[in-house]
């Protein structure tokens, strides 16, 4: 048989700066800084006050008021992002699907519905559990609902699946939705990740490991990857899908084809919970699986994006990349943390951040990292400071590296568009 | 009085459901006409005993099968005021 080749033919996102992925990518190019103080409760207990909020969501756009109370804010935006990446894959139609069978949703999330679980419980204490209790709890938090339901909306009854693997699960969805398509189990693939996760206790604990950004009075600056000043990552939320298309398939009906996804790498660092091992030889393996799965040399890629948290591993996983990219790091690799404007979108972030790599290669233009005004020394890297550049390269590597030391990396390839 | 009884739980049905508030007749089934799942109706009988202090018994809850089944049992229940 021959090998099976995977083109990405929809992208949606929907982050602190913007409700679609056009929007996203101008603030991106623009350099622009989606994080403020937070609205959604009062967090003033809190050391950490700051998060890359999504604004003015409406999901009554995409689906009837009553489904609001039956799902988790991660579902309601993954099932919305999907309306709008099948519109991009021109599938709105379910005549340029395949059957549905051979449709299937692999949506991952970090955390999953803990705002869900958070109010919950507060009613509960309140009125029992029988009046306290919705009976909508269970599936309105659990992870897997949020590919479930856009299974049930859009009916689509290939593999269903969610890969929970904290700020990796959406580069592993992704990744992994590449093999079904890969191994023949698909021909159309939904991929991401969705999180919402800007809530009393999940703020708070991450604070209590000392994890986040405490830099309250200066919030557009408080994400700030590879320098010296780095205090911790703000929190984001939201979602990234991708529509993962066969290629021959995508070709045949005529598709727009954005780019193509050509290598995946998955490891894992066997070493401890939060942090990375201090040498980065997992983020190095993993990066080093995805190229060779690519059939890639290193000098072929020309801009990384990186998983950049604006935390200490910042500098490991920057001499990861050294290490992998050896004199090519000098020589005109770009590698950049958009989390430095949409802030750390744990589960969705590799799925966003993903988007962005095939919107670089298909636009050539790389995104920034914001707010590099004192590079450590220890991240010695070109990490295209302040301003996009205008810049055409061939491949894209984009870096997920999530508590529990699981690590993913993806390569995307540019695409010569078709003739018009 | 008992009108009010109808015109309130045909606004909670209505909300609850997204329904329009017309379509909730006292002959429509929940299932079959208005949309509910088995869930939304254990949602809808949570709504219904916080807002007339009734208490409906999960083994009433499926003889509820249509709007006028609910007002009916909210009339019947319902302590006067």
């Amino acid at each position: 048989m021959a090998e099976r080749r995977v083109a990405i033919t929809g992208i949606a996102m929907i982050t602190p700066l913007g409700l679609d992925a056009e929007s996203t990518w101008s603030a991106i190019v623009a350099g622009r800084s989606g994080i403020d103080r937070i609205t959604k409760f009062d967090a003033s207990d809190l050391s950490a006050q700051i998060a890359g909020e999504v604004k003015d969501f409406d999901p009554t756009q995409y689906f009837s008021k009553k489904y609001l109370r039956q799902m988790d804010l991660f579902i309601q935006y993954a099932l919305a992002a999907s309306f709008m990446v099948l519109d991009d894959a021109g599938m709105s139609h379910a005549d340029a699907r395949p059957p549905a069978e051979r449709t299937g949703v692999f949506v991952g999330a970090g955390l999953g519905g803990i705002q869900t679980i958070e109010t919950s419980l507060i009613t509960m204490r309140e009125k029992g559990w029988r009046r306290g209790i919705s009976p909508y709890f269970v599936p309105a938090l659990i992870i897997n609902l949020a590919g479930g339901q856009i299974s049930i909306f859009q009916g689509l009854k290939g593999p269903l699946m969610s890969h929970v693997s904290a700020c990796s699960s959406g580069s592993h969805s992704i990744g992994e939705a590449f093999l079904a398509i890969k191994y023949n189990r698909a021909d159309v693939m939904i991929a991401g990740g969705s999180e919402s996760t800007i809530t009393p206790l999940s703020i708070g604990g991450f604070a209590s490991a000392r994890a986040v950004s405490t830099r309250n009075d200066e919030p557009q600056k408080a994400s700030r990857p590879f320098t010296l000043s780095r205090d911790g990552f703000v929190m984001g939320e939201g979602c990234g899908l991708m529509v993962l298309e066969e290629w021959d398939r995508a070709k045949a009906r005529g598709a727009r084809i954005i780019a193509e996804l050509v290598g995946y790498g998955a490891n894992s660092d066997a070493y401890h919970a939060t942090s990375p091992t201090p040498d980065g030889a997992g983020a190095q393996a993993c990066m080093n699986l995805a190229l060779a799965d690519a059939g890639l040399a290193p000098e072929q890629i020309g801009y990384v994006n990186a998983h950049g948290t604006s935390t200490a591993a910042d500098a490991i996983e920057s001499q990861a990349i050294r290490r992998v990219f050896g004199a090519h790091s000098d020589q005109g690799l770009m590698v950049s943390s958009t989390k430095s404007m949409h802030g750390h979108l744990l589960g969705a972030a590799g799925a966003v951040e993903g988007g962005l790599c095939c919107y670089a290669l298909q636009r050539g233009v790389i995104p920034p990292t914001i707010n590099l005004d004192d590079p450590d020394p220890a991240c010695d890297l070109d990490y295209v400071p302040h301003q996009a550049r205008q810049v055409q390269v061939e491949h894209a590597l984009s870096n997920s590296f999530g508590f529990g030391g699981t690590n993913a990396c993806l390569v995307f390839k540019r695409v010569e568009p078709a003739p018009s | 009085m008992s009108d009010d009884i109808l015109r309130k739980i045909q606004g909670i049905i209505a909300d609850q459901l997204d329904v329009k508030e017309d379509d909730v007749k006292p002959e429509k089934s929940f299932t079959d006409d208005l949309g509910a799942d088995s869930l939304a109706i254990v949602e809808l009988v949570l709504a219904l005993e916080e807002e007339f202090g009734v208490k409906i018994p999960d083994e009433k809850v499926d003889e509820i099968k249509t709007v006028g089944d609910a007002v009916a049992f909210v009339k019947a229940n319902k302590k006067k005021d």
